[in-house]
Formats: structure tokens, C-alpha cells, sequence
């Protein structure tokens, strides 16, 4: 681990900022296995990051890394990677940024098909600001904005992701590191838009209020909860009611934008023929 | 070799841009400069660059930021309720000193207000409307032909001062037709190029002002410098830093990327000032105007002539300055409730007095009514303080 820490991180900029029990550094080293086991060219990749915790990993990777804006990874992704086709472009984001304020980016990102991989920190809460609710705030959760549980559903963003259109969803946590490593390279080697949705545990902003404040405890509900999706299929709907499914969720392929927009230029050539 | 055509101003913005080597375009369609969008779908993959139609106005001047990194001249196009919407990540690239250039023409606002009718509502909008201290360039074209040539100027200074540039037209001359010669091939303009490093990889400083000129060099992603780029305030290393030294530094040195180059950004336009008693200060679709009043009251002679801001920010503060110890009065027309006005008014510090010509029923101003203005202008007595 300590070579990878060498290869990839910016040493210089640790320790990082993240609270003591918190998920993200489990889920970042994930990313960094997934893009050593692809042996990606160091110099050729990309990433992309909003704001919020999970957003501050841009800082630590040691690639061409941009912390733009709330919500705005995909969109800056989406020109990046449009622009310059050869590199690889990956996302990081969290739930809030990717599913509030970046809702709509993400649907037309995923719609798009085009060739970028969004790995998003799905830790249930706003952690930066101090533990509002999210919209993948599970219902009846506390939170600072909702003292008396949350009355609104949340996503299924692995489900939204399908519906509109990405061709590679999959879902892992910050207990399963090995599944969630291989689950991100088979994201990055598939060619479109993939999401994966890494379940991480958030203590500080997330347990305390939810009286789970052990982060051991957050872990051991991520391995409790979780089912495989070879699993599911022999488990009842009543089986499966308190459960979430982890591993490769929809792979299909599909025309890649990029490489649609490549016929777009043959066609212009061609005087439009 | 040239070509003589007829176009319209957004049109020929459109042109200056493919001129200038533009190779991206991100955006959403919305009146009165979707037209700017639709050329750039057509002619951008003609010359192997590349068109997206976002799914909102944040995302298209996002868009254009991630291609700008990647070393390609980009553009996004917007008006009204967009130049709203654009002004989040205009903010992210003027910190992160990302080039790109910002086309917005001008419609009637607030809100929806009227989509089609001329206004020039937004000259505050463009200098401050994104949050927190910021230095920003405006250029303001008053014909088609300074369409194509002020969106070449527009590249230039982008990319010499990494910097967003906006191109602030107004639905006047984005939807005027008019002639404008056009070189046969645009191989033969200078494409303007940003500052490149060279240093070695692992020295790289995206945000070292190595020159001294407060234009830090700036590498293009994908070819390994692995540099960082943030919203946070940061340092030299581009990495986040508040300090209270790192956050004066930075913000000392974009402003200066404006101040200390003043003579090279400033452009206008001086129209039968030479003998003028009276200066019109005008811009955009109003200038047009007022080259027609001037006319008429120089026919029943009156002196009057005109400044035309082209560079509208930063404000010719010095230009104004030098302008009242030469003329004994100033009119400002513009077509809002005052906006320009006041910042003549702060250069000239009472020292004449400046009226204002102020139209923002959907309506050009006339030219009879700009001459009755300076008619009425001229009659008046000179205030005595």
C-alpha cells in the first residue's frame, strides 16, 4: 500500500482532511488499486471532483485533478473528455453534489452515454456543512435539516443511473474493498457512462445523529446489509426488504458519445452527407 | 484576399471566433443569441471541433472550462436569465485564470422580461455579477464588422492574461444585418496562444507568476504536469491555501493582470470629439445612434462628438478624466435606467456636468430623440460649482 500511496498520492498534501472513522480514504485507495490494476497511463488521466468531503480527493491523487464547483464534476468532465477523447476522465462526487445540485448534470451525463466513470461517495448525509440530509438520506433519518427525521424518499441512484441510460452500474461499500476496487476498474475499462455508488460511512455527521456513532458499527451494517447480486436472485422480496444489493447492477453496451460525435465530424465533412 | 457579405452581428461573432481557431462550444439555446449556437453546431465539426448542446446554461460555460484545460480556444454563448445562470463558473474560472470567452447579447430583463427586444441591462451584470472581488474584461462591439473583429480580441486577450473574456453584445447588433468583408481564409489571422511552461514537470507551479508579469504559465491536461485546479483560494502550487498572505497575493495579482496592462486592454473609439463642446458617451446598439444625432446637430452647429467605450470593462476611467478637461458637458445614453452613468459620473468627480440618456421601454434609442437630448443639453447653463 505504501508503494501505491508513493505512486499516486500527493504526499505533500496529507494528512487529509477527513474526520477520524470516515469511509472516503477506504474508498479512495479503492479508486487508486482499480487505476493501478488497469495500469492507466499516469499521465493520460483525469479527475474530476465537485465539493463536499468526498470532492476533496481531487487534492490528494497526484494526476491533472480539478475541484470544480458544487454539482458541476460531470459537466467539466463532459467537456474535458469531449474535447480530448484519449484521456480517461473519472468523477468523484458525493451524494449531495452528485444527486442535488448535480441531479440534472448526472442524468444527461448518464443519458449521453459518454465515456466517463463516476465513482460517488455515498455516505447518506451532507458532511462538509455539517450533516443536513441528502436526497439519498434514507427517510425517517435525523439530520441538522431534519431534527425530526426526514420525511422525503431517497433515490435509488443506481436504479436513476439505469433509467437514464448508463451503461455500467454497480454498487460496493467501504467494508467490501476488494469488490468495490474490481467493480471500479471493470467502470473504467467499460466503455460509456459508469457509476459506481460506494457506500461510506459517515460518524461524525451521520452516526452521532443516527445513534450509530461507532464507525466499526457503521462497517459492520454496511456487511450486514449488504446481499450480491448472485445472492439476491435466491432471496424473497420479504428477504430482501431491509437489504441492498452489492456488485455489478446493468452492463449493456450501447454508442459511445464520443465516438458519435467522431461520425458527426465525418458527416460535416462530407458536406453533410 | 477578401469577400464582401451581408450578416448578421451574432453571425459574424460566430465567424470571429472560427477566425481566432476556436475548437469548443458548450451552451443552451436562448433569444436573442441562439444563433451563435447553431453556426457553431454546423461549422465546428467542419474544422474538426467539436459542438455540445448542454442541458443547462451552468453546464455549458462547464463544458467549456474542461475543454479549455485540455489547451483548446473555447467559447459559450448565452443572454438574459443565462448570463444569470453563467455567472457561478465564471467566477470558477476567473480564480482558476481558465481562458474562455463569454458571449452574452443583451436582452430586456429582469427575469424572462422581453426575450427579443434591445437592452443594456447587464453592463453591471458583466463587471460584478459573479460573487466575491474579481477583476473581469468586457469588449462591446457596435457593428457587425467589430463583431468579428472584437471576438478575435477577445481570444487575444484571453489567452494572454488567462482569463475569461466577455463579449457583451446587445440584441441591436446581435440581430443587425449588415456588410462586412471577411478574409477568404482564416489561416491567414494570428491564432492567439496562452503561455505554455517551461520548466521541468516536476517544478511546475500552475499559478507561479514566473514572468513577473502576473500571467502564470499554464500547462494543458494530458501531457504530465498533474496539476491541481480549485475554486479554493490557493496558492502558487495551486494547491488550497487561506492564509491571509496567500489570499492578498492572489487576488493582488489577477487584479494587477488588469491594472498593470491597462494600455493594452482599453479600447475605444474617439467620433468628431476633436473641436466637441459636448461628449456623448455611448456603446453597443446606442453608439449607432448616436453617429446619426451627432450628424444632425453638427448640420445645426453644435459641437458635439462622441466616446464610445469598446473595452466597457475595465472602465476608461483615465479616458473620461482626460475627456472632461475637454469638453464642457457629457451625455451618457444607454439603453437601461443608468449604469455607465454612474461610473462617469465618479471619474469626472463633479468637474462638468454629466446627464444621462436613460430608454428601457423595449426600444432603441432615436436619433431624434438622442438630438433633442443634446439640444436640450445645450441650452442648459454649465453648473456653476
Amino acid at each position: 500500500m505504501q508503494k501505491l500511496v508513493e505512486k499516486y498520492y500527493r504526499s505533500h498534501n496529507l494528512p487529509h482532511i477527513w474526520c477520524p472513522g470516515c469511509g472516503h480514504g477506504v474508498v479512495t485507495m479503492a479508486l487508486v488499486k482499480a487505476i493501478d490494476k488497469l495500469n492507466l497511463d499516469h499521465d493520460k488521466t483525469i479527475i474530476v471532483s465537485g465539493i463536499g468531503c468526498s470532492s476533496r480527493a481531487s487534492g490528494y491523487l497526484n494526476f491533472d485533478t480539478v475541484h470544480s464547483a458544487h454539482g458541476r464534476a460531470l459537466p467539466v468532465a463532459t467537456g474535458i473528455k469531449l474535447s480530448d477523447p484519449e484521456l480517461n476522465v473519472i468523477v468523484i462526487s458525493g451524494d449531495g453534489d452528485a444527486t442535488a445540485i448535480g441531479g440534472n448534470h448526472f442524468i444527461h451525463a448518464a443519458r449521453r452515454n459518454i465515456n466517463v466513470t463516476m465513482l460517488l461517495y455515498n455516505n447518506n448525509i451532507y458532511g462538509m456543512t455539517g450533516g443536513q440530509y441528502s436526497p439519498l438520506t434514507p427517510v425517517n433519518c435525523k439530520a441538522s435539516t431534519a431534527p425530526f427525521g426526514t420525511i422525503e424518499r431517497s433515490f435509488d441512484i443506481c436504479d436513476l443511473a439505469k433509467s437514464a441510460g448508463a451503461t455500467f452500474v454497480a454498487r460496493s461499500t467501504a467494508f467490501h474493498t476488494q469488490m468495490l476496487t474490481d467493480v471500479i476498474a471493470k467502470a473504467i475499462a467499460h466503455k460509456g457512462f459508469s457509476l459506481v455508488e460506494a457506500l461510506t460511512q459517515c460518524p461524525t455527521s451521520y452516526g452521532r445523529q443516527n445513534k450509530i456513532p461507532r464507525p466499526a458499527d457503521m462497517l459492520k451494517a454496511q456487511r450486514d446489509h449488504a446481499v450480491t447480486v448472485e445472492a439476491a436472485k435466491k432471496l424473497s422480496p420479504e428477504q430482501l426488504a431491509d437489504k441492498f444489493i452489492i456488485g455489478v447492477l446493468h452492463q449493456e453496451e450501447a454508442p459511445e458519445y464520443t465516438e458519435q460525435y467522431d461520425l458527426v465530424i465525418a458527416k460535416a465533412q462530407k458536406g453533410g452527407k | 484576399m477578401s469577400k464582401v457579405v451581408l450578416m448578421q452581428g451574432n453571425q459574424a461573432c460566430a465567424e470571429g471566433a472560427l477566425a481566432a481557431g476556436v475548437k469548443f462550444f458548450g451552451g443552451y439555446p436562448i433569444t436573442p443569441s441562439t444563433e451563435i449556437a447553431e453556426i457553431m453546431a454546423k461549422r465546428l465539426p467542419q474544422v474538426g471541433g467539436k459542438f455540445i448542446q448542454m442541458e443547462d446554461e451552468i453546464a455549458g460555460i462547464g463544458a467549456v472550462i474542461g475543454a479549455s484545460l485540455t489547451g483548446k480556444k473555447v467559447m459559450t454563448a448565452t443572454s438574459g436569465p443565462g448570463f444569470s445562470l453563467k455567472q457561478e463558473l465564471l467566477g470558477y474560472a476567473i480564480v482558476t485564470e481558465i481562458p474562455l470567452v463569454l458571449a452574452t447579447v443583451q436582452r430586456v430583463g429582469p427575469s424572462t422580461g422581453q426575450p427579443t427586444s434591445p437592452s443594456q441591462g447587464d453592463i453591471m451584470q458583466a463587471r460584478w455579477g459573479t460573487h466575491g472581488d474579481h477583476p473581469i474584461i468586457a469588449l462591446t462591439p457596435a457593428s457587425v464588422p467589430e463583431c468579428f473583429t472584437l471576438t478575435i480580441k477577445a481570444y487575444e486577450l484571453s489567452e494572454k492574461y488567462r482569463m475569461p473574456v466577455i463579449l457583451l453584445m446587445d440584441e441591436i447588433i446581435g440581430h443587425m444585418r449588415e456588410r462586412i468583408e471577411l478574409p477568404d481564409s482564416y489561416d491567414e489571422i494570428v491564432k492567439p496562444e496562452r503561455k505554455k511552461p517551461t520548466v521541468p514537470k516536476e517544478g511546475y507551479k500552475p499559478y507561479h507568476d514566473v514572468d513577473a508579469d502576473g500571467v502564470p504559465p499554464m500547462a494543458t491536461f494530458g501531457t504530465g504536469y498533474h496539476w491541481h485546479v480549485t475554486g479554493l483560494i490557493h496558492n502558487e502550487t495551486g494547491f488550497p491555501d487561506g492564509s491571509p498572505n496567500a489570499t492578498k497575493l492572489l487576488m493582488d495579482r489577477l487584479n494587477a493582470k488588469i491594472t498593470d496592462h491597462l494600455d493594452d486592454i482599453m479600447m475605444y473609439e474617439e467620433y468628431r470629439l476633436e473641436d466637441a463642446d459636448i461628449a456623448i458617451v455611448a456603446y453597443g446598439g446606442t453608439a449607432r445612434t448616436a453617429y446619426a444625432a451627432i450628424d444632425m446637430a453638427r448640420e445645426q452647429g453644435i459641437k458635439v462628438g462622441m466616446f464610445r467605450p469598446i473595452t466597457i470593462w475595465p472602465f476608461a476611467e483615465a479616458q473620461i478624466v482626460a475627456l472632461a478637461s475637454k469638453v464642457s458637458k457629457i451625455l451618457v445614453a444607454e439603453m437601461n435606467c443608468g449604469q455607465l452613468v454612474d461610473e462617469v459620473k465618479k471619474a469626472v468627480n463633479g468637474k462638468i456636468p454629466v446627464e444621462l440618456l436613460a430608454k428601457y421601454n423595449n426600444e432603441a434609442i432615436t436619433p431624434k430623440e438622442m438630438l433633442q437630448a443634446i439640444i436640450n443639453l445645450e441650452v442648459t447653463e454649465p453648473c456653476k460649482n
